[in-house]
């Protein structure tokens, strides 16, 4: 086991050394460099160069990357142009936050989702079978912004309004005012996401329940509710691990959308306030955290498919 | 020939349908998508607004009908932009193997572990926002994932007796590649490319979403819902008109993409 992680490990490393590069490149080789941002499009040349010189972009790109790279890893994350504030401080925070969110969305995902995809393969080409399949299809059709609108429009309306339409309000000041700010985004990106769990468990547990072990359980008498908790179900739930770590990566994404929608403070919308605010450092580093969150993730969700079927670490 | 299933017939109904309102929108519309009626703002649908009208008293029929078309040429250009980065990078890639294989693939790797939302923006911060931005933007974002499906599928063909064939009767690598490799191909390829356009539409419109996209005033999808988002709870026509018809667009190309795979999948 220890060797298969350490082997995943290294890849892994070189996976995030790329993935700064290609954020490095975005922002730095397309053309309009950070002074240009900075300065606006009616900056003077001279006092473009002399900003240049400061913040060192004369240098050669690949010293320019070299050094970013090194303070990135000794912990310098550089200050929010925007916001005046070190990056390190602001992305802790809107990382936590969307952390919540994220959570709560994949919880309710797989305590929604399996029982779902297990009730449509039990009940395969049924009628409850067809409507499952086909409200989770169109959940992951309609646009998260369109989603999040109607739910928004139907639960928090001034004539019923169950939930705040937008905004977050810290944990220490009380659970439930937290919670309840929490759930229209978390819903959403829940509709979205349903789709590829349901569907994951279905098919798993379909494929499963012909297994041969599955007959010769059925034949020494097991019931039809042991069967499918205690023996199919295991195995089916498997490659839902990987599922649940792909979207993940959806949900980094996603998040961007759905925290504008609903005026969450996450990583989200601070990417789009960087975005809009050419606020280069910060923007940096989100997108950096960001795909680190994901590749991390499909390495923890590798290591646990790893640990639950020793057959993958020994391939 | 098996008889047309349901994905594929529904899927394609319903973009047939897009389709026309796109081409048709000049003669159908019954306003220009930015003359203002400024009495009558803020409409539910009747007689004269069949459905409804927006914070400027526009009229939301036309407007959602002239929305089909930035909606269909950017999902259909980015796509394009994408097989065009994608196709010869993957067959490259699957073709030559080795140490060219591992480091492009490495490379798509780590561009996929951006969501492709994210890699659009960041491709926006540089060039600004605009339509054009905006499709090129989606277009680069989705070409790694393109390549990797044209890698994997030619990766299969590169020892097949079809292949070896044209190789020893001493053809050139690039016409192995385009006139032998990639017919055979092209199924797995169309497939993808049809499903990628549902999410490249998505995407465009939540850049329109988020203002950076499509600019007003012009009649889009993902800006129109911007625009209603201010005033949802005074009236949800302009939100459910675009919302409605972006959603089945969407729904339609995934339906079709789907009855796609399975046609193809089973020759």
């Amino acid at each position: 086991m220890a060797r298969y992680a350490l082997r995943r490990l290294a890849s892994i490393a070189l996976i995030l050394l790329l993935v700064s590069a290609i954020v490095f490149a975005a922002i730095h080789v397309l053309p309009g460099n950070a002074a240009t941002l900075i300065l606006g499009e009616y900056a003077t040349p001279e006092a473009l160069r002399t900003l240049e010189r400061e913040m060192g972009l004369d240098r050669p790109l690949l010293v320019q990357y070299a050094s970013w790279v090194a303070s990135v890893v000794t912990g310098d994350w550089g200050v929010s142009l925007a916001m005046k504030q070190p990056v390190a401080t602001v992305v802790g925070y809107r990382l936590r936050n969307s952390a919540f969110l994220a959570l709560a969305a994949l919880t309710v995902v797989v305590v929604v989702g399996v029982p779902l995809g297990t009730l449509a393969a039990l009940r395969r080409g049924r009628p409850l079978d067809l409507a499952i399949v086909t409200a989770t299809y169109v959940g992951i059709s309609i646009p998260e912004f369109v989603t999040g609108l109607v739910l928004l429009l139907v639960l928090a309306g001034p004539s019923v309004g169950w939930f705040p339409t937008s905004g977050y309000v810290e944990l220490a000041s009380g659970v439930t005012a937290w919670a309840r700010h929490l759930v229209l985004p978390a819903m959403t990106l829940t509709i979205v996401l349903l789709a590829h769990v349901v569907r994951q468990t279905r098919s798993g547990l379909a494929d499963v329940l012909t297994a041969p072990y599955i007959r010769t359980a059925r034949l020494k008498g097991a019931s039809a509710r042991r069967i499918v908790l205690r023996h199919a179900l295991r195995n089916a739930l498997l490659p839902t691990i990987t599922v649940l770590a792909l979207d993940l990566g959806y949900l980094m994404g996603g998040i961007v959308v759905v925290e504008e929608v609903f005026a969450y403070p996450g990583m989200g919308r601070l990417i789009i306030y960087a975005v809009q605010n050419r606020d280069v450092p910060l923007l940096q580093m989100c997108a950096l955290v960001v795909a680190s969150v994901y590749v991390l993730a499909n390495f923890a969700a590798d290591l646990a498919y790893a640990w639950l079927d020793p057959r993958i670490r020994y391939s | 020939m098996s008889s047309l299933s349901p994905t594929l017939g529904v899927g394609g109904a319903i973009l047939a349908l897009v389709l026309a309102m796109s081409l048709a929108a000049p003669w159908i519309a019954p306003y220009p998508t930015t003359e203002q009626h400024m009495l009558e703002r803020l409409k539910p649908p009747g007689a004269r607004f069949l459905l409804g009208t927006d914070q400027y008293g526009r009229d939301l029929l036309s407007r959602t009908l002239f929305g089909a078309r930035p909606a269909l040429g950017l999902g259909l250009g980015a796509v394009a932009l994408g097989l065009a980065l994608g196709v010869p990078i993957g067959l490259t890639a699957g073709y030559v193997g080795g140490r060219l294989d591992d480091l492009v693939m490495r490379v798509v790797d780590a561009m996929l572990a951006f969501p492709s939302l994210l890699l659009a923006l960041l491709i926006i911060t540089a060039l600004g926002a605009s339509t054009g931005h905006a499709l090129l933007a989606i277009g680069v974002a989705n070409g790694p994932g393109i390549a990797r499906i044209v890698r994997s599928a030619t990766l299969a063909l590169r020892e097949a007796e079809f292949v070896l064939a044209a190789r020893a009767r001493g053809e050139r690598h690039l016409y192995v590649m385009f006139g032998e490799i990639f017919p055979n191909v092209l199924a797995p390829v169309i497939v993808e490319a049809t499903l990628r356009i549902g999410f490249a539409i998505l995407a465009g419109a939540s850049l329109s979403f988020l203002g950076l996209g499509v600019q007003p005033p012009a009649a889009d999808w993902g800006l129109m819902i911007r625009e209603a988002r201010q005033y949802v709870f005074l009236s949800p026509w302009p939100l459910l008109a675009p919302g409605t018809a972006l959603a089945f667009t969407i729904v339609a190309f995934n339906l079709f993409g789907d009855g796609l795979r399975d046609r193809l999948g089973a020759t």
